[in-house]
């Protein structure tokens, strides 16, 4: 069965600028689904606000689109009521680590089962181009004229300290390895977390002198490596890519079931 | 007499009572006082009904939570107190915008910010309204005694269910951590209203938002058969986005009319020997009582004296306040807080000069003595 079963095609061509990396996220989120072969009736997408968060509107499946950073919590009503289905939830970096940083964190903790897709460009893009808290020191932004001097999260040691059961990170070069990082995210049971780097041409890299599109996803290419690979021992300041985690904890649905089941035997 | 068991319990007990008899399934909460008991009693009760509770991070999450779980189907449930309620409005507008029911309980405290956590207040009735941005209507309920926060806990459902919205149910600390008797009706004595489920049969185009003659809009569950959108934009009948005008026009008045044209319907209250009173008590909540014994303690003395008692705040019942309080020389609004009823039944009456306030900010419940020394001031009687 071909993806384009699972977009609203009504709704393309999509509004994001041309060269953005989120229609490769959403390329191949759309084909990890495909070969996990699930109903459409069974997924649920729940976004946040951002350019990110409008794949929501694109595809064919049960969709809301929510408020800035809380796409995870309505995820966590909307799984923990109805357990079988399954939750997929993309964000930016803004919506998933600033606004939503509190709820990321607990939603790892909990270990409910949710795919988390972080699609960080290190900008806060709809708004126009401010810093986010993946933007990283140095970077220029339209509320860094004199260079930001925040430091960045890394959301693997985040999301692995934070306790969630799988956390992985791709590119959007990278675009086989992204593809089956998702299908294998989704398979998971408990909260799983990836990060997908993915380019702004328009507000990151015309801005910060990285070129266009293609120019930043070769220096994507450039400056990872596989995990565990001799390169990545090598050159210790390259960004590592792969599957940081990926361990079987009690799930939050499945330990809620047991919590029913203690109650009633009491009454 | 009811077979059912006589319960002496807190308000904040009957709230979770009503609320399981209503038929809720889903409860996600942050503690804070004084509504803390809500959810520690939801948190044993409801997976014993195989229903679901959830303590999340903070009260932003706890709103969001229950939004997605009613999407599923459920009848859902928060409570919060001032500082909480503050963090919900903006959920509670994508709720209003989503059309989403659901149930959020705020027992009131003192403010502003963390303000008074243990004492009683009722100055939220403006947040409850205005708390979230943009032009919208609300349903707020209220009540002043324990049979009456059963009453207007599955009112509150029930007018979730069929005018897809969220509630508002204010209580006040002093209503909420009151102990006093409460006889439970049987099943089936309350009516419980259930959400209208579209009947668009699968694969056949199903609108979300396309309201039916009555204004009524059937749901269907995240995880049925129907695939739809739910956004806090500006959408169209399917759920979309859409910055047409018309479309944004249509979607606004659908969501003030659908409230405002059912005022008599969301309507409720009480009077008191309001027939042939000169001066109207109007009151709400557990300052209401402190109003009906002034009432009933004046009456024995010959003193015209009549109460009516607001159960409904928003909509507010202008019609019904005009009307109970047209014959009255004085109309004397009993709250704690500034005049925040005070200001609507200003507008329902219709002149400044005879509405008057007798109010307490400062913690502490209002007694009838309070009440009476006002009555005195107003009467030209002296303290």
């Amino acid at each position: 069965m071909s993806i384009r079963n699972d977009i609203r095609e009504r709704f393309f061509p999509h509004m994001w600028c041309p060269g953005c990396g989120h229609g490769v996220i959403l390329n191949a989120m759309l084909h990890a689904i495909e070969r996990l072969g699930i109903r459409k009736n069974e997924i649920v997408m729940v976004s946040g606000i951002g350019c990110s968060s409008r794949i929501s509107g694109y595809v064919d499946f049960h969709t809301l689109h929510t408020i800035h950073g809380r796409a995870l919590a309505f995820a966590t009503g909307v799984k923990l009521s109805r357990p079988e289905l399954n939750l997929i939830v993309p964000m930016g970096d803004g919506d998933a680590l600033a606004i939503g940083g509190n709820h990321f964190i607990h939603a790892a903790r909990r270990n409910i089962d949710m795919t988390a897709i972080v699609m960080n460009n290190r900008i806060y893009g709809m708004t126009g181009g401010q810093y986010s808290p993946l933007s990283g020191e140095g970077i220029l932004a339209t509320t860094a004229p004199y260079r930001n001097i925040d430091q960045s999260f890394d959301v693997v040691s985040l999301a692995t300290a934070a306790g969630a059961s799988f956390v992985a990170r791709s590119t959007t070069y990278h675009v086989q390895q992204l593809t089956d990082i998702i299908e294998k995210a989704i398979r998971h049971r408990g909260f799983s977390v990836v990060e997908v780097m993915s380019q702004c041409p328009t507000y990151f890299g015309r801005k910060n002198k990285e070129g266009g599109a293609v120019e930043m996803m070769k220096l994507m290419k450039d400056r990872t490596v596989p995990k565990d690979s001799k390169a990545a021992e090598e050159h210790p300041e390259l960004i590592q890519r792969g599957i940081f985690v990926d361990k079987d904890v009690p799930e939050y649905c499945d330990q809620y079931a047991r919590v029913i089941e203690t109650a009633r035997k009491g009454r | 007499m009811s077979s059912q068991p006589i319960k002496f319990i807190q308000g904040n007990e009957v709230c979770v009572e009503a609320a399981l008899y209503a038929g809720l399934n889903f409860f996600a909460g942050y503690p804070i006082t004084p509504s803390t008991e809500i959810a520690e009693h939801l948190s044993s009760r409801l997976p014993q009904a195989g229903g679901k509770f959830i303590q999340m991070e903070d009260e932003i999450a706890s709103i969001c939570a229950i939004i997605g779980a009613s999407l599923t189907g459920n009848k859902v449930m928060t409570a919060t107190s001032g500082p909480g309620f503050s963090l919900m409005q903006e959920a509670l507008g994508y709720a209003i915008m989503a059309e989403i029911p659901s149930v959020i309980v705020n027992v009131q405290r003192g403010g502003p910010s963390t303000g008074l956590p243990t004492h009683v207040s009722q100055g939220d009735v403006n947040q409850a309204r205005w708390g979230t941005h943009g032009d919208h209507a609300i349903i707020c309920l209220t009540a002043s005694n324990h049979p009456d926060i059963f009453t207007m806990t599955v009112e509150a459902f029930n007018m979730a269910e069929t005018y897809r919205t969220p509630v508002i149910l204010l209580f006040d600390e002093v209503v909420g951590h009151m102990r006093e008797k409460l006889v439970m009706p049987e099943p089936g004595e309350m009516p419980i209203v259930e959400r209208l489920r579209t009947s668009v049969k699968e694969g056949v185009d199903f609108h979300p938002y396309l309201p039916r003659e009555d204004g009524r809009l059937p749901m269907s569950d995240f995880g049925g058969v129907h695939r739809y959108n739910v956004t806090g934009l500006v959408h169209d009948m399917w759920g979309f986005p859409s910055n047409s005008p018309q479309v944004a026009h249509g979607l606004l008045r659908h969501l003030v009319d659908k409230i405002q044209n059912n005022v008599h319907e969301i309507a409720r209250y009480k009077t008191y020997e309001t027939e042939d009173a000169d001066c109207i008590l109007v009151s709400y909540g557990s300052s209401a009582r402190s109003a009906l014994h002034v009432v009933e303690n004046r009456r024995k003395r010959g003193e015209k004296l009549g109460l009516l008692e607001l159960q409904t705040l928003w909509p507010f019942p202008h019609n019904i306040v005009r009307s109970v309080c047209a014959r009255a020389e004085y109309v004397v609004v009993v709250e704690m807080n500034m005049g925040q009823v005070m200001e609507q039944v200003k507008l329902a009456v219709g002149s400044d000069q005879k509405v008057f306030l007798a109010n307490r900010i400062d913690g502490v419940f209002i007694n009838p003595t309070d009440i009476r020394n006002i009555l005195r001031l107003i009467q030209g009687k002296g303290v």
